[in-house]
């Protein structure tokens, strides 16, 4: 029996119609399964990450994903990836929004506050639209940091440079 | 917003039948992607089944409602209790209804929701935070209609919705709107 792998496959570039039909149909071709999947435009571009299972390897699922690549405007990676056990967490979930007059630096010096108390990003969207840049994280704090420590923190950091910036609890209604 | 006396009065009592706990299923079982069936909530099958709702909302920690395709079973029927939620204003207490609907609502809001169904995902709903929904009361069957706002408001709208075979992943407020649960209760 061929064993089951996880492949983590990459699509980037020029956005058209299509894309993501032909992508998996090409998938679904090698009997590979979809798991978890993104994909957004980023400044018009397209960029699609995906993570699927099966028994294909990297280069016969490159082959067939090679003719997504033949025209120049798209560029595909296939790599094989381990199984991640994702670990319970016993922290505390947070949305952090930036927002303000572009410049440099914004995220790393953001993040950093958060790096710093060993948060941990799980999904991040940034978009510059206009002079207008906007960073909108999901954030796991560990139970021992001190939130109130780190918005103040995260305060004095925007202050430095300019933006807004709030962190507000991630709560779930339980229904 | 008036708190309806005749809702807020009901209790599981009434119904005169003792509620047995029944197993939660969780997608994708059909039955949740199925509308559920108006019910006469007169019938000893809906009584019990309303009676049962109720009892496993007790013992399934934090649950504020549970509606009858959460069971198994695919009727218009719901109980909800959220007078132990801290976001709770005003309340009915514990009650359960049949085959209702929302007949006027609100003031969307938007909020992150979880359901004992889909244990490993939450995702971002909005949903008018005032709203009225008509319904009746198993055991008699009397009509009733009643105000709801804030974290009932939602949760009546979040039941009404299993019972109409709706998750909340089929509100999701966008294709980045869901989310790999990481607490659980």
């Amino acid at each position: 029996m061929t064993a089951v792998t996880l492949h983590a496959i990459t699509v980037l570039g020029h956005d058209r119609p299509g894309i993501i039909a032909e992508t998996t149909d090409r998938l679904a071709g090698l009997g590979l399964n979809l798991e978890d999947s993104t994909m957004t435009l980023l400044r018009g571009h397209f960029a699609m990450t995906l993570v699927c299972e099966g028994a294909a390897g990297d280069a016969e699922i490159e082959a067939a994903l090679a003719p997504l690549t033949t025209d120049g405007t798209l560029t595909v990676t296939v790599r094989e990836v381990p199984v991640e056990q994702v670990p319970a967490a016993d922290g505390t979930s947070w949305i952090l929004s930036v927002h303000g007059g572009d410049r440099p630096g914004i995220v790393s010096a953001v993040v950093g506050v958060l790096a710093a108390v060993g948060g941990n990003i799980t999904d991040l969207t940034t978009r510059l639209a206009g002079d207008l840049y906007l960073l909108v994280a999901e954030v796991d704090l560990p139970a021992d940091a001190d939130a109130a420590a780190v918005e103040h923190d995260l305060a004095a950091v925007a202050a430095d440079l300019g933006v807004g910036v709030t962190l507000r609890a991630a709560e779930t209604d339980e229904l | 917003m008036s708190v309806n006396p005749r809702v807020r009065d009901w209790a599981v009592t009434d119904l005169a039948v003792t509620g047995a706990v029944r197993a939660v299923v969780r997608a994708p079982a059909p039955v949740l992607s199925t509308a559920g069936a108006a019910v006469d909530p007169t019938s000893p099958e809906v009584v019990q089944l309303a009676a049962d709702l109720v009892a496993t909302m007790r013992v399934s920690p934090g649950c504020v409602g549970l509606a009858a395709p959460q069971v198994g079973v695919a009727a218009q029927v719901f109980c909800v209790d959220v007078s132990q939620h801290p976001k709770t204003r005003e309340h009915h207490g514990t009650f359960v209804l049949c085959n209702a609907a929302v007949v006027a609502s609100t003031r969307n809001e938007k909020a992150r929701e979880g359901c004992m169904s889909v244990p490993d995902l939450t995702g971002d709903v909005k949903r008018p935070s005032r709203i009225v929904v008509r319904g009746q009361l198993p055991g008699t069957g009397e009509e009733v209609e009643l105000e709801a706002e804030a974290f009932e408001a939602r949760a009546l709208q979040h039941e009404i919705d299993h019972c109409d075979g709706l998750l909340f992943l089929d509100r999701a407020a966008g294709a980045h709107a869901v989310y790999a649960r990481k607490t659980y209760l």
